[in-house]
């Protein structure tokens, strides 16, 4: 009976994405390989595609890698707040609850011509009048605008996970670690970080996945400039109506979001216990 | 916590409510403060009970879609553009309005109208509701800047262009703006504007030499525009902030900015080419889905938003304007004037060059729109060879063509069978 | 020491006010009215304060009404979520059985593949299960979406625990689901906290789902978010605004449960 038990645990949640989420799921899969392989040729000669692979991945590596080191450093100082910690967090958590919408909105409005950020530049002195940022012809910028604006609104993701994971890790540790003379640094890479290793992988795939399939931010900064993989499937699902090769962008995104989490489970393997 | 989930659960076993309301769907009319005027206004004095639902765009023929598939029908009344209305077609799910049409006989619905409303079939699918168009909008501490000689009101591409790179040089900035962003209506300026005027046609001459000429003018127009544009979806923004002092867009887009500065702003119709002063008329209608649940009251509800009292209270609030025979009245807000004005002169313009909505494009009426921005991308954006761009879209037009089998529609000449592309 | 202290509170007022900066800029955005969104130079404070754009939303006919639902929704979320999650997020962390990381990429397979180009076999699925234009419906799709998160977040959580605990509990005689219950539950609290806070802000945010599944019956969410785009940039501002309030207050509500009991006693 017991080996059976994580198998009995795990069927109800296996039902129900079965029946609500999988069929629809294989078929659109279907469609996307409909007539061989007729949707991705078209999805790869469109104008669109080199750039929102090369976006879409340059967003991630970036955004994800900046938001894991980001979020460690607030969960690790959170843990030395002594006064008013739970506020602390509820402010650091907030951006959770903004939707993308608003966010795309708030940062447009930071960066964009006559926004906030060029009002305060140009009362120091730094620029003489309104400066653009977020066009074609200034890509760097735009993507520099893309990825604060993405950490802004998506590192309480990792963040939460990493605070809960923290909790967990018994005082008595760290404390052992200190009675032996480890500095901090030794105490947090010898003991801290080994101990937050499932937190941490769970949060690194949490957020890729998402990241690959988010582009409200994206579209709101970046216009037609800043094509992503989500970005084309949706025009190519609801503008053109071309519901097969929108599928066949889905697969795409499907295929990497798996590959980079396989890649994560492999990279930071711990052992159940 | 476990009451409200007690009372979440007893809400959810709560048996479906009695229908008494017609289910009016619509894909126009969708802010907040245009659906509450439809609610609180426009449907006031009709006799049913309406539930007045919007819709986005883009999930339209999918819900319509997946309901015939489903097997459970709940809209009575679709309200949407032409070009929205068109997929609906090839799935074959409007019901046909022809006695209904005959019954509106009387309200002077335009023949052009009535006969975009019926597709190319023999049965009228969708009644007109409500027609609008593109105008352009100019701040004006722009009109010093006018070329020598320059009418308003009879611009030409030339002189735009002259009048843009002028207020670029004594300000220092860029100030022509289009709305070229993702939600944008850009390709309509395309298909409906740029093109007639220079070539004379729209899907005929998309590879001729005067697209070529029109294209090389157009990249070098493009050098005076804000960069901006490519985020812009509605120009009054742009407008109103002063990011942009002269600008293209739909009425409605641009209304907003007209209403609240009338005194800053002037209206004017689009400019001319060497071929005339093309223009698109936008046109919403209003269909029945087959087995609608309460088809009777669907056409109850469509005949008293074809009133003419209903249309004026329509035109007040959104800047679309009537289809029937109905005066405006003398009291509209200074802002409306304005584009009310400017689209009288663009239709009454003696060189105008009204171009017709596509016809038979069925669902692939947003691939056909993405021929023409991807040439604008590739050749303005990227500037890449109009003629190489030209050669290479245009096989992706023939197919669009052949595949639908879409005769051509005004100005370009009438085919028999699909619309070439030479 | 004193100046690292300094250092330290500096560090994590920074932090703060650079989350706080952007929403105070949408609720200024929302009061500020038309002259503040298209004025040069921003202004800091709102040229001139009026509510009246944040009352007109709740004048709309059938806020409140979708308000409810949209509530509603979440919590249904969050109670389906943690049923169904938290089960499977105990079994990966104690059994190392077969097919485990196959499970593992199923579940992120439904935040891999994109809902909003399910569309059309995802409606005619919920019509023909009696699920279309219900809450009902929507909140089941809302926790397809969340239990990945539900999933791999217990599991990781509940990995930490030591099974010790567990076994000692045996030891004394309960059995292994009131071992569970008595002993594990209450050291998961952050995980647990964590699961409800990420299902309720999912479904609440989500608007393509909620958007497309339902007619009559939609969220609040998804009824301004999807028309919003087209209105003027202050009600735009009024809307993402509204719209923070319910999420924040929920995050607020569970925010202390994010630390282990014994955890902030022994600080």
């Amino acid at each position: 009976m017991r080996r059976l038990t994580p198998y009995l645990l795990i069927a109800p949640s296996l039902i129900f994405l079965g029946v609500l989420f999988f069929v629809p799921l294989v078929e659109t899969v279907a469609l996307a390989f409909q007539g061989g392989a007729d949707n991705f040729a078209r999805m790869r000669d469109d104008l669109n595609f080199n750039d929102a692979v090369t976006d879409t991945f340059a967003i991630i590596v970036i955004v994800v890698l900046l938001q894991l080191l980001l979020a460690l450093v607030m969960a690790l100082m959170l843990r030395h707040v002594q006064v008013g910690r739970g506020l602390v967090l509820w402010i650091w958590s907030i951006p959770l609850g903004v939707s993308d919408l608003a966010a795309g909105l708030v940062w447009l409005a930071i960066l964009t011509d006559r926004g906030y950020l060029n009002t305060v530049l140009a009362k120091l002195g730094v620029i003489s009048g309104p400066a653009s940022w977020l066009t074609y012809e200034t890509p760097a910028t735009l993507l520099a605008a893309i990825v604060v604006a993405e950490l802004w609104r998506a590192t309480a993701i990792v963040l939460v996970i990493l605070v809960a994971g923290l909790e967990l890790i018994p005082k008595e540790f760290g404390e052992a670690a200190d009675v032996f003379g480890a500095t901090p640094w030794q105490r947090f890479r010898r003991v801290t970080l080994p101990l937050l290793k499932p937190s941490i992988q769970t949060a690194l795939i949490l957020r890729t996945v998402l990241a690959f399939e988010m582009f409200a931010v994206v579209l709101s900064l970046g216009g037609r400039n800043f094509p992503v993989l989500m970005s084309e499937a949706f025009n190519w699902q609801y503008a053109q109506q071309d519901y097969g090769v929108a599928a066949a962008y889905a697969v795409v995104v499907m295929a990497v979001s798996l590959a980079a989490t396989a890649f994560y489970l492999v990279l930071l393997r711990s052992p159940a216990r | 916590m476990i009451r409200s989930v007690v009372l979440g659960l007893a809400l959810l076993a709560a048996p479906a409510l009695a229908r008494a309301e017609t289910v009016f769907l619509s894909t126009q009319l969708r802010p907040v403060e245009e659906a509450q005027k439809m609610r609180e206004v426009i449907l006031k004095d009709f006799s049913g009970s309406v539930d007045y639902v919007v819709e986005l765009p883009p999930q339209l023929p999918v819900r319509i879609k997946a309901e015939a598939e489903g097997g459970k029908h709940t809209i009575d009344v679709v309200g949407a553009l032409h070009g929205e209305l068109q997929p609906l077609v090839s799935m074959n799910a409007l019901a046909p309005l022809d006695s209904l049409a005959a019954s509106l006989r009387d309200r002077g619905i335009p023949d052009s109208l009535m006969a975009l409303g019926r597709f190319g079939t023999e049965h009228q699918l969708y009644i007109p509701w409500m027609q609008a168009t593109y105008i352009m909008v100019a701040n004006k501490q722009a009109l010093p800047f006018l070329p020598q000689g320059a009418d308003l009101n009879a611009l030409t591409y030339d002189q735009l262009a002259a009048w843009a790179d002028a207020v670029q040089e004594k300000t220092g900035k860029r100030l022509l703006g289009f709305p070229a962003g993702p939600q944008g209506l850009m390709h309509r300026f395309f298909e409906g504007f740029l093109y007639p005027s220079y070539t004379g046609g729209v899907v005929t001459p998309f590879r001729s030499p005067e697209a070529e000429a029109m294209w090389t003018k157009f990249a070098a127009l493009w050098k005076g525009v804000n960069p901006n544009s490519t985020n812009y979806n509605f120009m009054q923004e742009p407008l109103l902030a002063g990011d942009v002092w002269i600008a293209f867009d739909h009425i409605a887009r641009v209304l907003d900015a007209l209403r609240q500065k009338p005194d800053d702003f002037v209206a004017f119709p689009a400019p001319s080419g060497p071929k005339g002063r093309g223009y698109m008329p936008v046109l919403a209608g209003l269909a029945i889905p087959k087995d609608a649940p309460d088809a009777k009251a669907g056409a109850d509800l469509i005949a008293y938003l074809a009133q003419p009292a209903t249309q004026i209270a329509t035109a007040r609030a959104v800047g679309f304007f009537p289809v029937v025979k109905a005066e405006l009245p003398p009291d509209l807000d200074p802002g409306l004037k304005l584009g009310v004005a400017a689209i009288e002169r663009t239709q009454s313009a003696k060189d105008a060059l009204p171009t017709l909505l596509p016809i038979g494009l069925g669902q692939r009426g947003g691939e056909f729109d993405k021929v023409y921005m991807d040439t604008f991308q590739l050749i303005v954006l990227r500037g890449q060879k109009p003629r190489a761009v030209l050669d290479r879209e245009a096989e992706t037009l023939r197919r669009i063509m052949t595949e639908t089998a879409a005769p051509c529609w005004t100005p370009d000449p009438a085919s028999t069978g699909a619309c070439p592309v030479p | 020491m004193t100046g690292r202290r300094a250092l330290f509170a500096v560090g994590v007022a920074v932090l703060c006010a650079w989350t706080l900066v952007p929403i105070y800029l949408i609720a200024a955005g929302a009061v500020g009215g038309q002259a503040m969104a298209n004025a040069w130079p921003k202004p800091l404070l709102p040229p001139s304060f009026s509510l009246h754009t944040i009352t007109d939303f709740f004048a709309i006919a059938g806020v409140w009404a979708s308000a409810l639902a949209s509530v509603e929704v979440a919590l249904l979320c969050v109670l389906f979520s943690l049923l169904l999650g938290l089960p499977a997020g105990y079994a990966l962390a104690r059994f190392a059985f077969p097919g485990a990381t196959a499970y593992r990429l199923a579940i992120l397979v439904t935040r891999a593949f994109p809902v909003a180009i399910l569309a059309l076999p995802l409606t005619v699925g919920f019509i023909r299960l009696g699920l279309y234009d219900t809450p009902l419906g929507v909140s089941l799709i809302h926790t397809v979406l969340a239990l990945p998160f539900a999933v791999l977040v217990s599991s990781s959580l509940f990995a930490a625990i030591p099974h010790e605990l567990e076994e000692a509990a045996w030891v004394f005689g309960c059995s292994g689901l009131r071992a569970f219950l008595r002993v594990v539950l209450p050291l998961a609290l952050p995980g647990i906290a964590a699961v409800a806070i990420f299902a309720f802000v999912i479904s609440w945010n989500e608007v393509f789902a909620a958007s497309v599944l339902t007619v009559r019956h939609k969220t609040l969410t998804a009824y301004l978010l999807s028309v919003l785009s087209e209105s003027p940039l202050h009600v735009q501002f009024a809307g993402g605004f509204v719209l923070i309030v319910p999420s924040v207050l929920f995050i607020f509500l569970v925010r202390r449960h994010l630390f282990a009991m014994w955890g902030i006693a022994s600080r």
